[in-house]
């Protein structure tokens, strides 16, 4: 059965050159995590704190998000909350208009990648320029960012060397990776200094103190939020923890997991807009909560620990599929497997995404280095339930995944009864194992798939329940 | 899009109710927090800050203002911004014949952008506190010392005070009581020059922000 | 995980062949039984098993799942434990059954049974505390350690543990040990491009340690990866663990 998803792996198996250096890149980032970690209980214990602070936000979502909008506006922050992504790109739009501004420079965001700001801008004549080096060369390329946190991890420097220099002519070419980066700063000064808004995500939201916490390392994020006379901050509506103290472990598991850093060259805590006496920060500061669906999510027991995510990407990094297929396969905003859990519950099970689920081995990669243990595994398994599930109307009150039920095929449904009618018919069951083991060497060589790479196995010359009839041993 | 606010509230609220589980974490001490002395917290600050490329001086007694000296001179820096209203910046005024053209941030950054960008060499900046554990500066910046000062110049240099290096970012937060007593517009942790892995997961420095983070213990 | 639930040396287990081992690898079957009763140990085999449900209940199919699963329920009354050599369906067993009969009416005898579950290599370590005598010629293995193994029951080291008892044994690791081989169930069949490029990659490193065999705890991962290996005309004859011990210790 052809898929979108099927035809985008396909095309990702075939490019040798991107997919070894895909590989390459991916244990890099495992063996930098790996580095990390030191003392293993210390680590644990770090593990449990993060966790029970975001399922305790989570739990406590709707009172803290008030919180932190009291405390924000309290600041002087401006906040405004969107259902869709399309009311956040228009309220980005309307403060673009006010403010007559034609661009704006974007610090890295996800959530502007899931709101497709920047197409949503250039139809209206706005410009958005990416500062983070690895979304710039995505943008030059026209690409998406391949991955959550090293959005240009499928170039090699060779790509990204051609790249600038296909957009800059007029500088040498060069393949140095500091040559590189020095041209790209070069360019981006001019923006900085001349840009009339900037926009970026946000990592942590602070309901304590209204607090937007931004965590870098290139300084691009600093200078989105501080030299534009007005800054525009986009976040999920997840994104917020309690208290000031529940920052420091969270930065701390965060970096270390996303690239095995012990700390990031930057932590920006945006309280304010600029104040009576300030001589630079913005004049304004908007915050932009994006529902898109996590509300939903939120009401149902075991997928809201979807929502616990801090977008780390440890998960994407120890994904065996997302290795080999990389992050452009997925054809979502987020790939791997925190990809493959939210994507489908946001955009429904009918949705090319809704195919996600079915892209693990269960392996369990992704759980055992998740930061905040969200039970990727269980929640893949409950959506792969949730696609084929025969009542589209679930029993309960239970807010059901969009497109629940559009995965189920008569056919495969109608084997996987007669499977089980097997299966509980033990006589039946016998009878055809004990068919299988006779025709064994009549049977196909030809298994489809299975057989493209690999030989048929074979059946045993008798099973092991005739075997173990014919020794002395209790069958009860 | 205050209807946009009461949905997404609305079903936050509804959703509420179900039995969601309850995560309850006993480790509510930072746990990998450790506790070290005064010399090894100054230990840990400088091994931690020079892992991250950040050059540290360790000024003794008196001598910061000839280190500062030292560091503009082999950077041949032309000038340098840095406050005369602080009471260190009032110390390098003083002594203003040992170096560099020095500049004030006296008007605010509208007024001289271009300037800001093209014309400064580095930038002396306070801390408010540094952290042991990470091999980081807390920067508070303020009317005298505002945000871009740590931010666009290519050089940073900081002057930090060796008693208010703490263990963790979680104590600095606690014995500076940052919820009480609030915090300025913008709160920065700073841990090294500005750098990227973006290309092969190779690092490199100063891509954006400072090329250069240089701290001065005094 | 230490799965010491029973602290003496048990009389008797309960043996859970898996429908894999039922089918393609019964000499498996036999090796861990054989094993099991050298030890002192009688061996309970339910003739009446088939499946424990993991293939319907990893596709969605919860229903099916269920009802297969219960008829495995009533298979074992005994307060015995419930050895399985395949740390998959041992993991189903142990780790899912509580969630697939969740709010069910059999669910108290669910979770017992589920409690009694043994992989068969953590059971060998741990409850029988086995000591083996090799008496075979040197020999190099490459090691395979399941998913299930090293992740779902944390029982990946066991393998190693006893290996390490036969003296003629050279074990090796392949390259990237921890990477999953791709088989997945019902994924090789449902992705099967990526499952494929995974099992390549598996069956390439594991060739590149030059071993005589491929063992593993798991013979869903050996029919995977020898099934690319012979696909190519390599031989590295594949043994589940509970084999190879037998093979070496027999006298
Ligand atoms: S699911 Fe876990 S591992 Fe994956 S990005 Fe989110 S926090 Fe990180």
């Amino acid at each position: 059965m052809s898929t979108e998803f099927r035809s985008n792996v396909a095309h990702a198996l075939k490019r040798d050159a991107v997919q070894t250096h895909l590989k390459t890149v991916v244990d890099r980032l495992r063996a930098h995590r790996q580095g990390a970690l030191g003392n293993d209980a210390a680590f644990e214990r770090l593990r449990n704190r993060c966790e029970a602070i975001r399922a305790d936000a989570i739990r406590r979502l709707p009172d803290l998000l008030q919180q932190f909008e009291s405390k924000a506006q309290r600041n002087g922050i401006q906040v405004h909350w969107a259902e869709t992504t399309l009311q956040a790109n228009q309220i980005v739009l309307d403060i673009m208009q006010r403010h007559r501004a034609t661009f704006l420079v974007k610090g890295k965001s996800m959530v502007s990648e899931e709101m497709g700001v920047n197409t949503f801008l250039q139809s209206h004549g706005i410009g958005c320029l990416e500062t983070d080096l690895g979304e710039f060369i995505v943008q030059l390329a026209g690409e998406k960012p391949a991955h959550i946190i090293v959005p240009a991890i499928h170039k090699n420097r060779r790509e990204v060397a051609h790249l600038i220099h296909r957009h800059f002519p007029g500088l040498p070419y060069s393949e140095d990776i500091e040559t590189l980066a020095q041209s790209v700063r070069h360019f981006m000064r001019d923006k900085f200094r001349s840009a009339p808004v900037g926009l970026t995500g946000v990592n942590f939201m602070v309901a304590e103190t209204g607090t937007l916490c931004l965590v870098e390392n290139e300084g691009n994020g600093r200078m989105c939020s501080t030299l534009p006379p007005v800054h525009i901050a986009v976040t999920g509506i997840e994104k917020v923890i309690a208290r000031l103290e529940d920052l420091p472990p969270l930065l701390n598991l965060l970096t270390r997991s996303a690239t095995g850093q012990p700390v990031t060259a930057y932590v920006n805590m945006i309280n304010s807009p600029r104040r009576p006496g300030d001589k630079d920060g913005p004049d304004e500061v908007h915050l932009i909560l994006l529902d898109n669906g996590r509300s939903r999510i939120a009401g149902d027991p075991e997928l809201l620990e979807t929502l616990h995510c801090i977008r780390c990407g440890a998960c994407i990094n120890h994904c065996p599929v997302y290795r080999q297929i990389g992050g452009h396969a997925y054809g979502t905003v987020i790939p791997g497997p925190i990809g493959a859990i939210l994507e489908p519950q946001k955009q429904g099970l009918d949705a090319a995404a809704g195919e996600l689920p079915q892209a693990s081995t269960l392996c369990g990669a992704c759980a055992e280095v998740c930061p905040v243990r969200i039970p990727i595994p269980a929640i893949i398994n409950r959506l792969r339930w949730e696609s084929v599930r025969k009542n589209r109307q679930s029993q309960n009150s239970r807010p059901v995944v969009p497109g629940a039920g559009s995965g189920r095929k008569s056919l495969e449904a109608l084997i996987w009864k007669i499977w089980a009618w097997c299966c509980t018919h033990p006589r039946m069951y016998n009878r055809m194992t004990k068919l299988a083991t006779r025709l064994r060497n009549r049977l196909p060589a030809d298994m489809g798939a299975w057989t493209a790479v690999r030989k048929a196995p074979k059946p045993a010359q008798s099973t092991l329940h005739e075997r173990l009839r014919k020794m002395d041993i209790d069958h009860e | 899009m205050n209807d946009a606010r009461k949905s997404i509230l609305d079903r936050l609220r509804l959703a509420q109710c179900s039995d969601s589980a309850f995560v309850k974490c006993d480790d509510q001490n930072d746990p990998v927090d450790p506790v070290l002395g005064p010399d090894e917290r100054i230990d840990s600050f400088i091994d931690r800050m020079r892992a991250v490329r950040t050059e540290v001086h360790d000024a003794p007694h008196d001598s910061w203002l000839d280190i500062l000296h030292g560091v503009c001179q082999a950077r041949s820096l032309s000038n340098l911004l840095v406050s005369p209203h602080t009471r260190r910046g009032a110390m390098i005024y003083a002594a203003a014949r040992r170096f560099p053209a020095l500049k004030d941030y006296s008007q605010t950054i509208e007024d001289w952008k271009p300037e800001l960008f093209a014309a400064v060499d580095a930038a002396v900046t306070s801390a408010y506190g540094g952290i042991a554990e990470t091999g980081t500066v807390i920067l508070w910046p303020d009317a005298h010392e505002p945000r871009a000062m740590s931010l666009v110049p290519p050089i940073h240099i900081v002057l930090l005070e060796k008693s208010r290096i703490y263990n963790s970012l979680t104590e600095a937060m606690q014995i500076q009581n940052w919820t009480l007593t609030g915090m300025p517009s913008n709160v920065i942790l700073v841990s090294g020059p500005s750098k990227s892995a973006d290309i092969e997961q190779t690092m490199t420095y100063g891509v954006h922000g400072p090329k250069e983070l240089i701290v001065i213990l005094v | 995980m230490n799965n010491r639930v029973v602290s003496e040396k048990p009389q008797a287990v309960y043996f859970y062949g898996t429908c894999l081992i039922d089918l393609f690898y019964p000499q498996a079957g036999i090796s861990a039984i054989e094993l099991l009763r050298r030890e002192g140990v009688s061996v309970i085999y339910p003739q009446s098993q088939t499946c424990c449900g993991q293939p319907a209940w990893n596709s969605g199919y919860r229903d099916e799942a269920l009802a297969v699963a219960r008829a495995q329920l009533a298979l074992f009354p005994q307060p015995i434990p419930l050895v399985i050599p395949s740390a998959s369906c041992a993991g189903m067993m142990k780790m899912h059954y509580p969630a697939l009969f969740r709010d069910q009416s059999d669910e108290a005898t669910a979770l017992n049974v589920a409690g009694r579950v043994y992989e068969l290599t953590a059971f060998l370590v741990d409850v029988l505390d086995i000591r083996l005598i090799d008496l075979g010629d040197p020999i190099s293995v490459v090691v395979h350690t399941s998913c299930s193994a090293r992740r779902e029951l944390g029982v990946g080291d066991k393998l190693h543990t006893l290996l390490r008892q036969l003296h003629n044994v050279a074990i090796l690791e392949p390259e990237n040990s921890a990477e999953c081989c791709g088989f997945g169930g019902t994924f090789a069949v449902k992705q099967p491009e990526i499952s494929a490029a995974m099992a390549l990659e598996k069956a390439a490193a594991v060739r590149a340690t030059d071993a005589q065999r491929l063992v593993s705890q798991d013979c869903g991962c050996l029919m995977n990866i020898g099934g690319v290996m012979e696909k190519q005309d390599q031989v590295m004859p594949g043994r589940h663990i509970a084999e190879l011990l037998w093979e070496r210790t027999k006298n």
